[in-house]
């Protein structure tokens, strides 16, 4: 009968997939560099053996039934209809099984959620649609935290857009394509790092595969999870949850240095937090082009990079505040502190005064806006420290 | 009372009759099938190849949404109320629902519901882009202005389906023939007891989640908001309450479905029968306990992780049981594999495989590294698609027989479930390797190294659209065209069940004016 | 090929078509349009009127219908069954509905106040995030540093719980009266428990004012605003409609509607009368007194 010669093909078939699929690296969840990844990822392949062998007793039952029991074969059909006894075998026996898997799941897990006592706290924030990593000394000198934003990288962004409309693209081969970041988060290796998930808008998730963190990241809630990386590398992770329309393009990737060079790293960003702003004056054509570059790299996700908006996120075109007289003020005042309760975030945190200075003179002279001002980076500081309201 | 059916439009607008309004269901049902599907087209097409080529990352998120809650709320739920509403009445020996006329209002409330689901689209600012969950505040501070619309519609889904289930469990108390005590029950009818039970607990909590929503975003308060004392998670666990009986309201019917047709098939009584009812209860029940599966990371406190992987590892067992009882009633059965056998046998396979990795999910550690990956996404089409959907496909080509009084062409219908397994494994088995090497859900491009899965999953898909086509010309041709040979009354060989030995096929417009007797 | 007709069993009386529930559809689809676009402010807020409107000449017609198809004795005593048993999951979904609110109630209340104020596994939370904050109940300031106050206990809402509990009792007496074919008692008790419902929502309303203008106490006040006015707000409109119910029974008991044997309505507002009163008992202790 080609039927059940059909049914075992594609039985088999899936087979083939499936132990494939637990052999393989590139199919399979990786194994990971910490002792916690490495840990899930033996439980992982212990379920999944358990789920193979009751599937393939229980499926095996199955098709000898349908090929042995068909009515060609067996065309009068027996008449029991229940039996307490097995009845009783196939209640207790998954049962066992399951607790048999809850033990070490359990014990895993209390580990995992272990966070006292780390070597080192950084504070990671989700923010629509980058990271913002706060590396927390403990000595209650907030001028002693280094923080910074981390973005997805300009390649991967230029290479979305332009690539492969349907048959005429170009063919995307960039191996680290949406996995790369211009600011990675740093931490050496050989350390228990103590994350501190938070967001600062909606809700994100800090996934980095190769640890076995997951945390979410709640607004208004800071949630623990750690993490000890013994060797060096580079680490890529993503945003896990549903964030809002980039949530696709905010990577992760955390660089693991040995204690030494990681050492070294923290002091020069202290050093450059220090430094104080870069004030000078600018011209006109240094303005429009540094602005284009930070426009399209922090107000293009929104405001689209023609400035036209889409949907929820207003077009800055011609608009009241962009174009209108003496609206110099409010524009910056939107931009250094964003407008609460809305997609709009405060970016004078984030960005140096330079670029928002070049920004919102780009805004104000790009796209027919045409209206001549020039903002310089000295205005927004003054603005920043008090000038403003 | 003769066979008198009114004529014209106003027989559907109006109507009170049971069969009138299941039918109604159905077709609305796959029409939301075709438009949730065109929607996963959509889906699929830009998740090709890498790259953002076919539609913006905003209009994507637009589509994963509707395209789950159409699927969920407009699809699988209502297919399962039409089945309900033309199987129990016939099943029990009634002469129709017990509450008529509500019965009819249920359904006409959902094409009002859908009507402003859909307006969404074509709103400033767009439709819903949250996701079928619709975390807050993503969905509060963040939503776009259709928001409103969705949750009002959201409103009235509920109200339609609190109705629709008081009618059910009224019916199945109230309207049995004599002689039909509830042990007596086809399964289905049991199946569909405790989801009509499951809906009245849980569809007022999903009220209640937009509801709060509702007064977030517009008046001032801070439910969901830490600033004033709330907490976003509380949307989570509030939803997934709903949420996670919510699985079991789309799956158990179809456990029903599967409990008749695989005894007909195997002309053979069904092993097991009670232990049958009371793994349907015990999964009823475990499934209020176990939301926080969904949350796992969130970062609850420890003790509630543990206590809800273990609740949600239990439910493995009584579900076990049941496909444990279906394959003991194929078990020196006389089978023959008609089309709907095929589907309920193809349903008990892949539901399986579905909820193997429904086990796997439930183990936190792991979950950790499942969690909002295409692993989750596998999960949830194994139990959703090949599960529900194959479901409804095997009561549909089963029972229509007995709705038309004419056979459905049985080539065309093989074609259709071969091309359908097919496709449905294509499409949804590569995503459990996609998920595993790191793909998260609810992106619209990807890096490099999925490139393969999920060309072969947009392959898939495109051929089990196109394929539904089929099952389409297959409803056409039987319920519209008539074509097909006449159906005998009992329609299957082995078929039992008040439907097949009591009524004639086509069933009539009102099936039992008087009640049968039953021993 | 239908049974042979057996008389020990009832026919039921399945209604011919009927054009209720579809225009009830097409009202709900109004209200909630017409509601979509008021919460947003747009200019299209007066289809939620027709909406509204269209649903209340509905469910009017709808209730009369029944009334006439009861009282020319089309209903037997399973539809009464149907009806009696319809209610009660009805009032089950209701009760379901407010225990998301509870739910949400008790969910700030022992987990996220404690969380906020840095217990559990949110020591950091408190920290980095809200240093402020004291986490009491009622509280006085929410943790983005308002203010707040709750509503005492002992005042309005004491006299309210005495004033629910004492109109169930009175409905009691009422029902009994129904059953002993008392009907002046039966008219008298029914009123008085529709009047003591009127008060008690003139007092609610009251205890609101007094909320908004002297305390400060809003729907915008934090979480306790939030769960206080929600879980009050649709108990005081379950209030509304119950006595509506009230009301309306009251007129029909007068007309001589109801028989010992026969008075499904009846019953079915007693029950809803009765679950507001459970639900208001647990509103007093857990939102007022804890
Ligand atoms: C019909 C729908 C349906 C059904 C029936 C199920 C069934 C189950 N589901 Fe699934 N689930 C979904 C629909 C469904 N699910 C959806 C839609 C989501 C995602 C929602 C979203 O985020 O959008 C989801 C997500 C989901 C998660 C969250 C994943 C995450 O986001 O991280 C988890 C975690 O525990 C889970 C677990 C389970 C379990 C344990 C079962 C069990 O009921 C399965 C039990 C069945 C078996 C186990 C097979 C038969 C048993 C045997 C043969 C016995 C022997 C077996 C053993 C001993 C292992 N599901
Ligand atoms: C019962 C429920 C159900 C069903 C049947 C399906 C069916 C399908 N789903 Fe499902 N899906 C969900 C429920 C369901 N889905 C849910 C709940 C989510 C989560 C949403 C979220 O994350 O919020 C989801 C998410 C989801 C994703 C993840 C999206 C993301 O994370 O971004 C994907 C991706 O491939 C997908 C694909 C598919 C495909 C290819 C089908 C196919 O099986 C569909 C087959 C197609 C048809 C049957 C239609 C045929 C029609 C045509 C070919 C066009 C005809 C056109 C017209 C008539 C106008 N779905
Ligand atoms: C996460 C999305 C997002 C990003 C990124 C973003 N904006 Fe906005 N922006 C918004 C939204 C939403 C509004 C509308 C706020 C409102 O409702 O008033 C807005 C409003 C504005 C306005 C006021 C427009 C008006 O006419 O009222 C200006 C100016 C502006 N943004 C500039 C910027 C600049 C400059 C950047 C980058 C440095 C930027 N935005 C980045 C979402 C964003
Ligand atoms: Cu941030 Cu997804
Ligand atoms: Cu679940």
């Amino acid at each position: 009968m080609s039927l059940f010669r059909k049914v075992a093909l594609a039985v088999a078939a899936l087979a083939v997939l499936v132990l494939t699929g637990c052999s393989d690296q590139a199919y399979n969840m990786r194994e990971g560099v910490t002792e916690i990844s490495k840990e899930v990822y033996s439980l992982h392949m212990i379920v999944i053996w358990v789920c193979v062998v009751i599937g393939v007793l229980t499926f095996g039952a199955m098709f000898y039934s349908m090929f042995a029991h068909r009515k060609s074969k067996n065309p009068n059909p027996a008449k029991f209809s229940h039996s307490t006894t097995v009845e009783i075998i196939w209640t207790v026996i998954p049962f066992i099984i399951l607790i048999a898997l809850a033990v070490p799941a359990v014990k895993l897990l209390i580990k995992m959620e272990d966070s006292s006592n780390p070597d080192m706290t950084v504070m990671v924030k989700g923010w629509q649609w980058k990271w913002e990593y706060k590396y927390i000394d403990g000595d209650n000198d907030p001028s002693n935290d280094v923080s910074f934003f981390s973005n997805l990288d300009d390649a991967s962004r230029q290479q979305a857009l332009n690539a492969g409309k349907y048959f005429s693209g170009t063919k995307i081969e960039d191996e680290n394509y949406l996995l790369e970041v211009d600011n990675p988060l740093v931490i050496p290796a050989g350390q228990k790092v103590r994350f501190l998930v938070t967001a600062e808008d909606v809700i994100h998730s800090f996934w980095v595969p190769d640890f076995s963190v997951k945390k979410d990241a709640i607004p208004g809630f800071i949630n623990e999870v750690w993490t000890k990386v013994d060797e060096p590398g580079i680490y890529r992770g993503v945003c896990a949850e549903l964030c809002g329309k980039d949530h696709g393009f905010m990577p992760i990737v955390v660089k693991v240095l040995e204690q030494a060079e990681y050492d070294a790293w923290l002091a020069e960003q202290v050093e450059a937090a220090k430094s104080g702003p870069d004030l000078n004056e600018r011209t006109m054509a240094q303005l429009m082009t540094e602005g284009e570059a930070a426009y399209n790299k922090y107000c293009a996700a929104c405001h689209m990079p023609n400035g036209q908006g889409n949907g929820p996120f207003p077009s800055l075109i011609g608009t009241e505040v962009v174009t209108g007289e003496g609206s110099v003020g409010k524009h910056i005042d939107i931009v250094l502190n964003g407008v609460p309760g809305t997609a709009m975030q405060a970016f004078g945190a984030q960005l140096t005064e330079a670029e928002i200075a070049a920004i919102i003179t780009y805004e104000r002279n790009a796209w027919g806006n045409d209206t001549g001002d020039k903002v310089q980076p000295q205005d927004i500081y003054d603005m920043k420290n008090g000038g403003g309201e | 009372m003769a066979d008198h059916k009114p004529k014209g439009i106003s027989r559907w607008l109006f109507t009170t009759n049971h069969k009138d309004i299941g039918t109604m269901y159905l077709v609305f049902s796959f029409i939301m099938f075709l438009i949730g599907g065109a929607m996963a087209m959509v889906i699929r097409a830009e998740l090709f190849q890498p790259g953002l080529q076919f539609v913006e990352p905003n209009f994507f998120n637009q589509m994963t949404t509707l395209h789950g809650l159409i699927m969920v709320f407009g699809a699988v739920m209502p297919a399962t109320v039409g089945l309900a509403n033309w199987l129990i009445p016939m099943m029990i020996g009634a002469p129709d629902m017990a509450l008529p006329r509500m019965n009819n209002w249920s359904f006409w409330i959902l094409p009002a519901a859908f009507i402003l689901l859909l307006s969404s689209l074509f709103m400033e600012g767009g439709a819903p882009n949250f996701g079928w969950t619709f975390y807050a505040p993503l969905s509060t501070t963040y939503g776009p202005p259709s928001t409103d619309f969705f949750i009002f519609g959201v409103h009235l889904m509920g109200i339609s389906s609190i109705m629709g289930a008081i009618n059910v469990i009224v019916t199945v108390f109230n309207m049995r023939a004599p002689g039909m005590t509830l042990m007596k029950m086809p399964l289905f009818v049991w199946t569909w007891l405790i989801t009509a039970f499951l809906l009245v607990m849980v569809m007022p909590v999903l009220a209640g989640a937009v509801t709060m929503m509702l007064t977030d975003r517009h008046f001032g308060t801070s439910f969901f908001d830490a600033a004033g004392g709330g907490d976003p998670v509380m949307f989570q666990h509030i939803f997934w309450f709903f949420g996670h009986p919510e699985v079991y309201i789309m799956i158990l019917p179809a456990f029903g479905i599967a409990s008749a047709i695989i005894p007909t098939f195997s002309r053979k009584k069904l092993f097991g029968y009670s232990s049958m009812v009371y793994a349907t209860a015990s999964i009823a029940f475990l499934s209020f306990i176990v939301w926080a599966h969904h949350m796992f990371t969130v970062g609850m406190p420890v003790k509630g992780e543990l206590f809800f992987m273990v609740a949600t590892m239990l439910i493995a067992v009584p579900t076990g049981v049941k496909v444990f009882n279906w394959i003991a009633t194929m078990w020196q059965g006389s089978i023959t594999y008609e089309t709907p056998m095929l589907y309920a046998i193809a349903f008990v396979i892949l539901f399986t495989i579905g909820g193997f990795s429904g086990v796997m999910l439930a183990l936190t550690p792991v979950d950790w590294q499942y969690h909002d990956t295409y692993f989750v996404v596998a999960h949830f089409h194994y139990v959703l698609f090949p599960g529900a959907i194959f479901g409804t496909m095997a009561a549909v080509y089963y029972w229509m027989p007995k709705w038309t009084g004419r056979m459905y062409d049985e080539k065309l219908a093989k074609v259709h479930f071969w091309l359908s397994i097919v496709f449905v494994n294509l499409t949804f088995f590569p995503m459990h390797f996609s998920g595993l090497a790191g793909m998260q859900r609810r992106v619209p491009d990807y890096n490099i190294m999925f490139s393969d899965f999920n060309m072969w999953s947009s392959i898939g898909a495109f051929g089990l659209g196109l394929t539904q086509f089929l099952f389409l010309w297959i409803l056409i041709k039987t319920c519209w065209l008539k074509k097909g040979e006449k159906a005998t009354d009992q329609v299957w060989e082995g078929a039992e069940g008040l439907e097949f030995t009591h009524l004639p096929s086509p069933a009539p417009y009102h099936s039992f004016d008087t009640p049968p007797k039953v021993d | 090929m239908s049974e042979q007709t057996n008389t020990e069993y009832e026919k039921y009386y399945v209604p011919e078509q009927s054009k209720l529930p579809f225009i009830g559809s097409v009202g709900l689809f109004l209200t909630a349009f017409g509601a979509g676009h008021m919460v947003q402010g747009g200019s299209l807020s007066w289809v939620l009127w027709i909406g509204l409107a269209v649903l209340v000449y509905m469910l009017s017609t709808w209730w009369a219908a029944t009334i006439r198809e009861s009282m020319s004795g089309l209903y037997s005593a399973q539809m009464s069954r149907s009806f009696r048993q319809g209610m009660m999951w009805f009032i089950t979904s209701e009760v379901m509905f407010f225990a998301a609110f509870f739910g949400a109630l008790f969910y700030v209340r022992i987990l996220v106040m404690e969380w906020l104020g840095g217990s559990s596994n949110n020591a950091a939370t408190h920290e980095f995030l809200w240093p402020e904050f004291i986490p009491n109940w009622p509280m006085e300031k929410t943790p983005g540093g308002e203010t707040t106050t709750g509503m005492g206990a002992w005042g309005l809402p004491a006299i309210n719980t005495a004033i629910l509990l004492f109109s169930s009792f009175t409905l009691t007496i009422a029902h009994h009266a129904l059953i002993e074919k008392n009907r002046a008692t039966l008219i008298q008790f029914t009123a008085i428990t529709a009047a003591l419902g009127v008060i008690f929502m003139g007092l609610q309303i009251w205890e609101y004012i007094h909320a908004y203008t002297e305390m400060g106490l809003t729907l915008g006040s934090g979480i306790y605003g939030s769960t206080f006015f929600m879980l009050t707000g649709f108990h005081g409109l379950h209030v509304t409609v119950g006595t509506i119910f009230l009301i309306i029974l009251t007129i029909r008991c007068a007309k001589g509607h109801f028989t010992p044997q026969d008075h499904f309505a009846y019953e079915a507002g007693a029950w809803y009368w009765h679950f507001v009163d459970v639900v208001w008992v647990f509103l007093f202790i857990f939102v007022y007194i804890l």
